[in-house]
């Protein structure tokens, strides 16, 4: 019989864990077409119709296809985040694939961060096509500084997000979880402004969205090229902590209640 | 009694109430290296519930659970045992070789693939997505995924439950292999014959308590008694003369009693010129033996004897 001394797990294994984690969690995204198209297909289309069509037929692309590229950014980024978390980490709590991790030396910090992982890959791959369209499609220009701020703006600013996914896929059975998360996804995305300019917005609504974190990522992203509605930067960054800290704190007392005896 | 440091698994005096009810009543347990132990019982009989503690995942009211030198739940003894939950299910659109990879970069000591394969009976299938498996080899796949860390201890929460006939002759004989090489197994089942194949000794647990303990050949002796049932006028203080060592109970007009050993005791009763009418003598579901049992272990049964019958 082998009889090995435990060892607390070291950083090179905890990052082969990690690498292996992820791995896994891209295979099985990326063998479910049925997410993988829409999720990245629909940004994308929307951008096209909206952010690009109609303002060729309008007469003056630029500014506002570098607006809407921000703001299809921001849509297309929260999305996997919030599916990541929300539907896929109820399916693992349902399904007991949670409880048996939890049971297994594996440190749950590896769980969560190669979900983080996952989901900003989609959001980054996202994010590149928008760029790429309006770019070539939508006479689109920034300095390199701006493309580059954009996209680590948005990248990171799927957190608040990811903690979002996390509450929802934690407090609802795996059934509920899509429909709760396009429920909140949808609206939010509508009512920040992603889909259209927030300032075409009756001044009631546009007061309103500022209860809602895609809202702030949305300004935050659109203040790198100056088209933001004119709050200060770190007013929306404290919002988007705040969100991540609220659903976090949420989060940790939900794991404690999930019943892990399956 | 070996040293205290073979004691792989050492519960004592577990108590858990949920709400009112006692879940587990003063439970003491020991699984030394190399042995493998049933915990039999049926549904709701505590098992599980066990098992969670030894787990991590509840807390005990109060005892103590040591796994491997450690708490229940601390990183050391996770790493040293490997663990099939009840009724886990698999993620869809993986590999068996993939998941089984992924298994393995968490323990810091684990077996080759191929190894676990073998054991596991997947060799043929390592390439298959887990949605395209049989219920018997996803099974078999979350017991490769308890074995993969070479644990010292394998803790196996009723891993035949829904399996056909051949599918369980195909888990015992992975589960022997396991015990062949020297690790330790924790098994619950609510099947007397499954923990007599595979135990090497067996814990009967019924309504959070243990009721018995012993080597197969015993505990299946106290189960697999035969219920004598006939109609008298005697009272159960009469049968208690004739019969010291057997409890008989009352219903309607008849008397009946519980026996490891019918042949024996029936002749006795007959020497007694006792009045006997109806006789039956009739062999007993593990069910009933488990009340039996309880009854002996003196714990009240939530249920009227009366009511039994319907059980």
């Amino acid at each position: 019989m082998n009889i090995s001394q435990p060892a607390p797990l070291s950083l090179a294994r905890r990052w082969t864990i990690l690498q292996l984690e992820t791995k896994t969690e891209l295979v099985k995204t990326f063998r479910t077409p049925a997410f993988v198209i829409p999720a990245l297909l629909f940004p994308v289309m929307f951008y096209v119709f909206f952010g690009l069509l109609f303002n060729a037929i309008g007469g003056h692309p630029g500014n506002a296809a570098k607006y809407m590229m921000a703001t299809y950014a921001v849509f297309g980024g929260i999305g996997p985040a919030l599916f990541s978390f929300g539907a896929d980490v109820a399916s693992d709590k349902d399904k007991g694939i949670l409880s048996l991790k939890l049971v297994s030396p594996m440190p749950v910090s590896s769980y969560f961060a190669a979900r983080i992982f996952t989901a900003m890959l989609f959001a980054l791959i996202i994010i590149m096509s928008l760029f790429t369209l309006g770019a070539v499609f939508g006479e689109v220009t920034m300095t390199h500084q701006q493309w580059f701020l954009t996209l680590v703006t948005v990248l990171s600013g799927t957190l608040p997000f990811c903690a979002m996914g996390l509450f929802i896929g934690l407090s609802v059975s795996a059934k509920a979880a899509p429909a709760i998360v396009n429920i909140v996804y949808l609206p939010m995305a509508f009512l920040s402004g992603l889909w259209v300019p927030i300032h075409l917005f009756p001044a009631s609504l546009e007061m309103l969205a500022n209860v809602f974190p895609a809202y702030h990522l949305a300004q935050l992203t659109l203040a790198i090229q100056g088209n933001d509605s004119g709050a200060p930067w770190y007013l929306h960054v404290a919002a988007l902590v705040a969100y991540t800290l609220i659903f976090l704190g949420l989060s940790v007392k939900q794991f404690k209640r999930v019943d892990n005896r399956h | 009694m070996q040293a205290h440091q073979d004691l792989l698994v050492n519960v004592s005096h577990l108590t858990k109430k949920f709400g009112q009810q006692m879940a587990l009543d003063d439970i003491s347990l020991s699984i030394r290296a190399n042995e493998v132990v049933a915990l039999l019982g049926e549904n709701g009989a505590g098992k599980t519930t066990t098992i969670s503690h030894l787990l991590g995942q509840l807390e005990a009211d109060s005892g103590s659970v040591r796994l491997l030198g450690h708490p229940a739940g601390h990183w050391a003894a996770k790493q040293q045992m490997g663990v099939m939950l009840q009724g886990a299910a698999l993620p869809d659109n993986v590999t068996v070789i993939e998941q089984l990879r992924l298994f393995a970069s968490y323990y810091p000591d684990s077996q080759s693939l191929e190894q676990v394969l073998n054991t596991a009976l997947l060799t043929d299938l390592t390439q298959r997505k887990i949605q395209t498996l049989s219920g018997g080899q996803k099974q078999r796949l979350l017991f490769a995924m308890a074995i993969i860390g070479t644990p010292r201890l394998v803790i196996l929460d009723e891993p035949t439950v829904g399996l056909d006939a051949t599918a369980r002759r195909e888990f015992w004989a992975c589960i022997r292999a396991l015990a062949a090489q020297g690790t330790a197994v924790l098994l619950t089942t609510h099947y007397l014959e499954e923990a007599d194949a595979l135990a090497d000794s067996i814990v009967v647990l019924a309504k959070g308590r243990v009721v018995a303990e012993g080597i197969p050949a015993q505990i299946k002796a106290q189960l697999g008694g035969k219920r004598v049932c006939f109609r008298s006028t005697a009272t159960p203080t009469d049968l208690k003369t004739v019969l010291p060592h057997c409890s008989a109970s009352r219903r309607g007009d008849y008397l009946e009693f519980y026996t490891t050993t019918p042949e024996a005791h029936l002749k006795q009763l007959f020497a007694a010129n006792l009045v006997i009418q109806d006789l039956t003598v009739s062999g007993i579901s593990l069910e009933d033996a488990f009340l039996q049992l309880t009854q002996q272990a003196g714990v009240v049964s939530p249920f009227p004897l009366q009511q039994e019958k319907t059980a």
